[in-house]
């Protein structure tokens, strides 16, 4: 409810809040920031913090519950799946998938939306118009359908679910860098640039990048978080990463017949998944609101 | 009903596009799975049998006449022979299509009646216990993977409480986890803005006269904002249909439904390629129809949004 004092203080009381408020949101995308960071940390050193070799089976220590101890020091601290593997070093190898596929994809993604925005910016008339008729029916389509019949006849590999998942998200790129285009184009010194004899590479370069440099940020966290868990979907579904090779999402998958005796095989692996989805997709709205607030309600 | 013509035109031109297009993506597609022949035959067929094959489903002729045979055949709901279930893919597809439709539209019914109410009340009492459970659970929601949401489910009130079954298709009570699972992210979505919305209209001059009327809250609520509030609802249910039916695919695994998401991907596994395209055609079929229904609505509705 709004308060009704008269004066001054409101407008004072409101803008303090609001700075608060943009602090505390700076302190919420450093502290998302830093999670990413670390994620990215612990995939980098999987051999060396993995407790144990993340494909070697153990008949012996099937489904094993989690426990501290162990004779070795060596223990199962979240398990072991139904081939005797270690759940914790599988879930630590798993981040590398996750990680990869993620940027891998986003790069794709990313520069097939900026390519196409920028071409569909600066030429304008049907080749435009057609651009932007792919990009929203590819927006309202549900893509995973897609995924899945591309997926079934060219097989599931690394090349082909990174092209595939960074397929399904050009298409903010691709508008944001097309309005640019659009708001410079008509400006005169793109025309005086032209004039000169500018090449296009160097007004994109110079001009068009920096301007969209803070709204590309958002869109590629909000991405990277989409990409996260449309990987793991896929490899949940046996379209993805295929076996021995962990990844979080076939992790969860080849624990869902042990859900009753050995629940920890899928949960550790999904909650971590849930909790980096979480987190990065929060990272992007915090990010949105402090670089870019225009972007929002999109 | 100015108007309303040329609207219809347009969006039937668009559904018709997209319909297209979707069909030229199959076909594509399929044309970079290389020769399906081998996979029919047995592995030591003839090379003869293997030429007659390829005459037979027309692989011999020009890639363009090919193209023209496919949106033909597709047209008439004609995709060959389910190589898994010996008889035609269609006819597979669309036996499994009833399961489907049972679970997205209890999972969207069930989004609209839970996400509802707690956007409204989260809205009305801003900032409460209530609100801050509800939109954490929304972000949640929202972010969370839908497999995932599914397992937990299972886990929790199948395994643990012993509450409701794991799998399968008998009885309503199968029906609960997987229309939730499916639901979520549409619930999520609705129950946030439904709240901002709401928020929003409390906002406005004619909430404020109201209230100065001296009208009742729940008055006010009830007469005053839900209805202005509901049109960027209405856009964002619309919206979320294609959205459950991408979810159907993941749902219908977990939960081992019966319905053409599971069908999809069970006959990737079996290499059954005329059911995988069938399905993928059918599902985006179903999708422009919905979308086209949705886009007529708002015509009706809304007569501003003809002319946009």
């Amino acid at each position: 409810m709004a308060s009704s004092i008269p004066g001054s203080a409101p407008a004072e009381l409101a803008a303090a809040t609001a700075a608060g408020r943009s602090r505390r949101t700076r302190a919420l995308a450093l502290g998302g920031g830093a999670f990413v960071l670390l994620l990215i940390v612990v995939a980098l050193a999987a051999p060396a913090i993995a407790p144990h070799d993340p494909i070697r089976q153990s008949l012996r220590a099937r489904l094993a519950a989690p426990t501290l101890s162990a004779a070795d020091g060596k223990a199962h601290a979240l398990g072991t799946d139904h081939l005797g593997r270690d759940v914790l070093s599988r879930m630590i190898f798993g981040a590398r998938i996750s990680l990869l596929v993620g940027f891998a994809a986003v790069v794709v993604g990313g520069l097939i939306g900026a390519t196409l925005g920028i071409v569909a910016g600066f030429h304008g008339g049907w080749t435009d118009s057609t651009i932007m008729t792919i990009a929203d029916a590819q927006l309202a389509f549900p893509f995973i359908l897609l995924a899945i019949g591309i997926i079934a006849v060219l097989g599931p590999s690394f090349l082909t679910l990174i092209v595939v998942i960074g397929l399904s998200g050009w298409v903010n790129y691709a508008r944001i860098l097309r309005s640019q285009v659009l708001v410079l184009r008509s400006r005169e010194f793109v025309d005086a640039i032209r004039a000169l004899g500018g090449s296009v590479t160097r007004m994109v370069s110079r001009h068009i990048l920096p301007n969209v440099l803070s709204s590309l940020v958002v869109i590629a966290t909000l991405e990277l978080a989409r990409a996260i868990v449309l990987e793991a979907t896929l490899s949940f579904l046996g379209l993805g990463i295929q076996p021995p090779t962990p990844s979080w999402g076939g992790m969860v998958h080849e624990g869902r017949e042990y859900l009753d005796s050995a629940w920890w095989i899928s949960t550790a692996p999904g909650i971590v998944l849930m909790v980096t989805s979480i987190v990065v997709s929060r990272t992007g709205d915090w990010l949105r609101d402090l670089l870019d607030p225009t972007l929002r309600g999109e | 009903m100015r108007g309303l013509l040329p609207f219809l035109g347009s969006r039937l031109l668009r559904a018709a596009i997209a319909l297209w297009l979707v069909s030229t993506v199959v076909f594509v597609v399929m044309r970079l799975s290389g020769d399906p022949v081998p996979l029919l035959l047995p592995p030591d067929a003839p090379r003869s049998e293997i030429f007659r094959v390829r005459a037979e489903l027309g692989l011999d002729r020009p890639l363009p006449v090919q193209y023209a045979v496919f949106l033909g055949n597709a047209l008439r709901g004609d995709f060959g022979r389910s190589i898994h279930f010996r008889q035609p893919a269609f006819g597979v597809v669309l036996g499994y299509l009833p399961a489907t439709l049972e679970l997205g539209l209890t999972a969207f019914a069930l989004a609209i009646v839970i996400a509802l109410p707690i956007g409204v009340i989260s809205a009305v009492r801003r900032n409460s216990a209530v609100d801050q459970t509800a939109m954490g659970l929304a972000l949640v929601g929202q972010s969370a993977p839908t497999f995932f949401i599914g397992i937990l489910l299972i886990l929790i009130v199948s395994l643990n409480l012993g509450l409701l079954p794991t799998s399968g298709r008998e009885s309503w009570r199968h029906l609960v986890l997987p229309s939730l699972t499916l639901g979520a992210f549409a619930m999520a979505s609705i129950a946030r803005l439904t709240r901002s919305s709401v928020l929003e209209v409390l906002r406005a001059d004619y909430v404020r006269t109201a209230r100065a009327k001296g009208l009742s809250e729940a008055l006010v609520v009830a007469k005053h904002t839900l209805k202005n509030a509901a049109v960027p609802i209405v856009t964002i249910t619309g919206l979320q249909f294609g959205t459950l039916l991408g979810g159907a695919v993941v749902t219908e695994t977990v939960f081992a439904w019966p319905g053409i998401g599971r069908l999809a991907i069970q006959s990737i596994y079996n290499r059954d390629y005329p059911v995988v395209q069938c399905t993928v055609f059918l599902s985006a079929v179903l999708f422009i129809v919905i979308n086209f229904c949705i886009d007529l609505l708002y015509g009706v509705l809304d007569p501003r949004v003809r002319s946009s």
